[in-house]
């Protein structure tokens, strides 16, 4: 079987779908790779290291000539003035590459008219298993993290706060709106640079995951939830919105920083800055919306473009992780890898199984037949998390279930040792109630004391108490001074093993605590 | 006079051993406790053997039994050197045997007293008698349960005996026939008229045929319980014995009456029972359910019929791993009984070291029943020049789990378990465990494929994100720390 990779014909695109580590990996699964010439060169990687790692070079002809499978970045487009990637595809080929099925319909068409099978990077569903092939978010990953870097080039200040000599500098205030995969990358990369970073999302579910990378949640109380299936964001109503923009109005006032990456899959993106936040604004504060391609986050965001609207800057750039080329193509080309792998052993070669959740989801086109959407995914993370906390019920329950029960075993105990006293003090000689008390208080002082134990602590702990109890050293002792030479011999006996365990149990004890230093 | 000095020292004895105990708390203040432990006992020990030499008054002390003293010198000395040598010899991954071995010292010694005691002139304990034969009664009885289970558990520590529950048919009834069987005899023990049978008196009208039998029932008792408890429930065992051999000594305190006895004994038998009680809510079990249980044999017997392993298992190699470790940002190391038997806690922390100077977070996470004794993965990596501060515990470590990069589990399988938390169905169910599979990565360092104690297959080696590296311990580890090293040089 061969793999073809073409050089990417996307205006600015820079990446390329396999690496020449990637390239490496498909050779010693018994595939053979060809490498468009010069595929690599904007991501920083030369011909001559595909070479290197088992790749033959041809042309564009050659590379589609020769292929069974294609590895692609962006979806197939026209030439200007030549061939449309599409139409250079032989029949029964396998494209794999984003697609975009729902804006691309002509060119599904297109594609079905050419009887080749086609899978979308785009369409994997998003399920525990196929984190390692979900390219979607190791993209939105590093653009969250350029829209950071973006901002930052723009932006005339520090992020950190400082105390020089020359003057005190304020932290750069960073907004975040959206706390998918790139908002919370952006989080981690404001974070990084110092800034005292917000972040705003409908979902209250990722409250936690905002403030684990040190960002502090805005919390937006209204009377519906926004994660819809899959864990994306759904559509909310419109006064929902409005509550929404002036939520987020009255922050964007006080940010330098506004990031944002709210989507709504299938839908334009919802319009979260109004033009009247942006000149609430500080001169020189920057937004960068990274959902310019779905109609931005703010209307004054021109695609692709970076303009400056009443002293803000507003970024509106959607080749954020071709920026990136070298990075994005490393963990794109490893994604694509992970998927071909779903379907490929060197033993069976490549078998498409339309049962399998993965390739069920991320298919289009199988032979020319559109498979396109599959069925919805049954299972959604909002569903799994829901017997979560659901679970976590039940453990507390369990937990309190427990609590009684030893609480009503303590009860038993205590029962049971009142009427033991209770017997002891009718039937016993008082010398016996004298030790039994003295007994019962060093339980209870034992009890307290030990439960302050740190559990590192439990060896020496046991090796201690070891040795303490070689205090019946002393029993071996009164027998051995006692009358009758059976006594005497068993107390030296007693006392023999009894010191053995007193030295011993010291001394471990000891060479145990020396050991544990900071 | 003498009374008076002895009674205050004791006192003071007591008050040190709780001090001792309290300064085990923490790291801190842990080497001054165990001096008062020593201090403690040397006072108790010399106080006692003054007021036996001068019974009433230090003015009028008789002429001391010399030979006596020289066989109680001779006894200390000996024992304490050998205590010494024992101790100072012990690798620090033997210290469970040595623990279980200690405690059966005490049982031995709690079931000599007992019967040295009974050996003595009745007429000097004239007033209660019933209540002091039953002290000694029951000393012996838990003197000799504690010293022949303490023999067992040292036994399956070694490898000496298979660490399988041995599962007699009815096991439960047989413990129970035989605790029917001491009781009867208690009875018999408690109205013989004098200790040895001779011409005047009958064979049941003598105490001592009984009071042996029963020692004998007891030392089966003893082996018959810990048989039937499986290697990975010896974190409870170990505890559970410690706590009997502090009972052992406050009862052979009762039977002399002597307070001291009592105090130290009860410490260290609420000492014992609550770390059993620890291991096992970290096991999510009763302690019932420890002892009757014979867990492990039970769900390794049957391997999941339908349930075949389901999915690919990664491997992966020490190079990949090298990689993985330096491009993290937080490491966080789970070792096992496997890192304790493969001996790698030296590498390990070779390896840890290595990291923290490349700037990585790296800590390690200690599952309370990681082991085979309580805190037994703390001691070893303790031993292996291990800051404390960067060993945590199960509860402070779980949260911090998914922002760790790469977790790596050294010989561990059962504390890393997922289905303890998911499958209701899994024999582990409901045993908190280390959240690993949260993690973005998981290495898991194993033999070989096969299950932990609990004989209960472990979903986590088919996640996506978990790789394993086969081999034992130490060479995988002492490959991986040159790997490290190659690539950060």
């Amino acid at each position: 079987m061969k793999v073809g990779i073409p050089k990417e014909i996307f205006p600015n695109e820079c990446r390329v779908a396999a690496t020449p580590d990637t390239v490496e990996k498909m050779v010693k699964l018994g595939l053979e790779v060809v490498v468009e010439a010069g595929a690599g060169d904007a991501s920083s990687f030369a011909d001559a290291a595909y070479i290197e790692a088992g790749a033959q070079i041809a042309d564009a002809a050659g590379v589609y000539g020769a292929a069974d499978i294609i590895f692609k970045v962006r979806q197939p487009i026209g030439r200007p003035g030549g061939a449309h990637e599409a139409d250079q595809l032989k029949p029964g080929t396998i494209l794999v590459s984003f697609i975009w099925p729902a804006q691309n319909k002509a060119l599904v068409d297109k594609l079905a008219a050419r009887k080749v099978t086609v899978f979308a990077m785009d369409a994997v569903p998003r399920i525990t298993r196929a984190q390692k092939l979900d390219a979607l978010s190791a993209m939105a990953n590093i653009a969250g993290y350029r829209a950071v870097i973006e901002a930052a080039n723009r932006f005339g200040r520090f992020f950190s706060g400082q105390v020089t000599a020359a003057g005190r500098v304020k932290p750069a205030q960073v907004l975040i709106l959206g706390a998918g995969v790139a908002g919370l990358a952006a989080i981690a990369a404001a974070r990084g640079l110092g800034a005292v970073v917000k972040a705003f999302d409908t979902r209250p579910v990722v409250r936690e995951q905002v403030e684990s990378l040190g960002a502090q949640f805005i919390e937006f109380k209204f009377e519906e939830s926004g994660e819809g299936a899959g864990g994306y964001a759904k559509q909310m109503s419109d006064a929902y919105l409005a509550a929404e923009q002036a939520l987020i109005a009255k922050h964007a006032s006080a940010s330098d920083i506004i990031i944002s990456t709210a989507l709504i899959p299938g839908k334009p993106a919802p319009q979260l800055i109004t033009a009247g936040a942006v000149t609430a604004m500080a001169q020189g504060s920057v937004i960068v919306d990274m959902a310019a391609e779905q109609g931005g986050n703010c209307p004054l965001t021109e695609k692709d473009k970076i303009v400056e609207k009443s002293g803000v800057t507003l970024i509106g750039l959607t080749d954020l992780p071709s920026r990136m080329a070298r990075q994005s193509s490393e963990l794109y080309a490893t994604t694509v890898l992970n998927l071909l792998k779903e379907m490929y052993t060197p033993e069976k070669g490549l078998v498409i199984d339309l049962k399998d959740e993965i390739q069920r989801g991320a298919i289009v086109l199988k032979d020319g037949e559109l498979l396109w959407p599959a069925p919805a995914p049954a299972a959604a993370p909002t569903a799994a998390a829901a017997p979560k906390p659901a679970g976590n019920n039940a453990h507390g329950a369990a937990a309190a279930a427990n609590a009684k029960k030893s609480s009503s075993s303590g009860n038993i105990v205590a029962a049971l040792a009142a009427i033991l006293l209770g017997a002891a003090a009718i039937f016993g000689p008082p010398e016996f109630i004298q030790h039994l008390t003295v007994f019962l208080l060093a339980c209870v002082v034992g009890w307290h004391v030990i439960w302050n134990v740190t559990p590192a602590l439990h060896t020496p702990l046991m090796s201690v108490t070891n040795a303490i109890s070689g205090i019946i050293v002393i029993g071996g002792m009164l027998a051995l001074f006692s009358s009758g030479p059976g006594a005497m011999l068993l107390g030296g006996i007693a006392v023999l093993i009894a010191a053995i365990n007193v030295a011993g149990g010291f001394l471990v004890t000891q060479r145990m605590l020396k050991m544990f230093r900071k | 006079m003498m009374g008076t000095i002895r009674a205050l020292a004791y006192l003071v004895a007591s008050i040190l051993f709780i001090l001792s105990l309290r300064g085990l708390s923490n790291q801190e203040s842990a080497q001054r406790g165990n001096r008062m432990g020593v201090i403690g006992m040397l006072i108790a020990v010399v106080i006692t053997a003054l007021a036996l030499l001068a019974p009433v008054d230090l003015s009028s002390m008789p002429t001391p039994n010399w030979s006596l003293v020289g066989v109680l010198g001779g006894a200390l000395a000996v024992g304490c050197i050998i205590g010494g040598v024992l101790a100072a010899r012990v690798a620090m991954t033997s210290m469970p045997e040595l623990v279980a071995m200690l405690h059966s010292f005490v049982g031995a010694a709690a079931v000599i007293v007992g019967i040295a005691t009974y050996l003595q002139p009745a007429d000097a304990y004239e007033a209660g008698r019933s209540a002091h034969l039953i002290e000694i009664y029951v000393g012996v009885l838990v003197g000799a349960v504690t010293f022949s289970g303490s023999i067992i558990a040292f036994g399956k520590l070694r490898g000496m005996i298979g660490s399988k529950p041995l599962l007699l048919p009815g096991r439960h009834i047989l413990n129970l026939i035989v605790l029917m069987a001491c009781v009867t005899l208690a009875y018999v023990f408690h109205h013989a008229e004098v200790p040895w049978p001779d011409a005047g008196a009958g064979f049941f009208d003598a105490g001592m045929p009984a009071l042996l039998l029963m020692t004998g029932l007891a030392l089966l008792l003893g082996i018959h319980m810990v048989m039937a408890i499986g290697g990975g429930d010896m974190p409870v065992v170990v505890s559970l014995l410690n706590s009997y051999s502090g009972w052992a000594a406050a009862a052979a305190g009762f039977m002399l009456s002597n307070d001291l006895l009592i105090v130290t004994g009860a410490l260290v038998g609420s000492s014992g029972a609550i770390l059993s009680y620890i291991m096992c809510k970290a096991m999510n079990r009763s302690i019932w359910n420890v002892m009757l249980g014979g867990f492990g044999a039970e769900a390794g017997a049957k391997p999941a019929p339908g349930a075949a392993p389901a999915g690919k298992v990664t491997e992966t190699n020490v190079n990949e791993v090298a990689d993985w470790l330096l491009a993290a940002r937080h490491v966080v190391i789970v070792p096992g009984y496997g890192m304790a038997v493969a001996q790698a806690q030296h590498a390990v922390k070779e390896i840890s070291s290595l990291l923290i100077d490349k700037g990585v977070t790296c800590r390690y996470a200690i599952h309370p029943v990681a082991g085979r004794l309580p805190g037994h993965m703390n001691v070893l990596l303790a031993e292996a020049n291990v800051s404390y501060d960067i060993v945590k515990e199960m509860d402070e470590i779980n949260p911090e789990m998914p922002e760790t990069e790469v977790v790596m589990v050294i010989g561990a399988n059962d504390i890393v378990n997922p289905s303890a938390e998911t499958d209701t169905s899994s024999p582990i169910y409901g045993m908190p465990v280390l959240q690993v599979w949260k993690a973005g990565k998981v290495v898991m360092l194993k033999r070989g494929m096969s299950a932990g104690y609990a004989g209960v297959d472990n979903p986590l080696v088919y996640n996506d994100n978990t790789a394993m590296l086969f081999g034992d311990a130490r060479s995988s580890v002492q490959k991986l720390l040159a790997a490290l090293r190659e690539k950060s040089a």
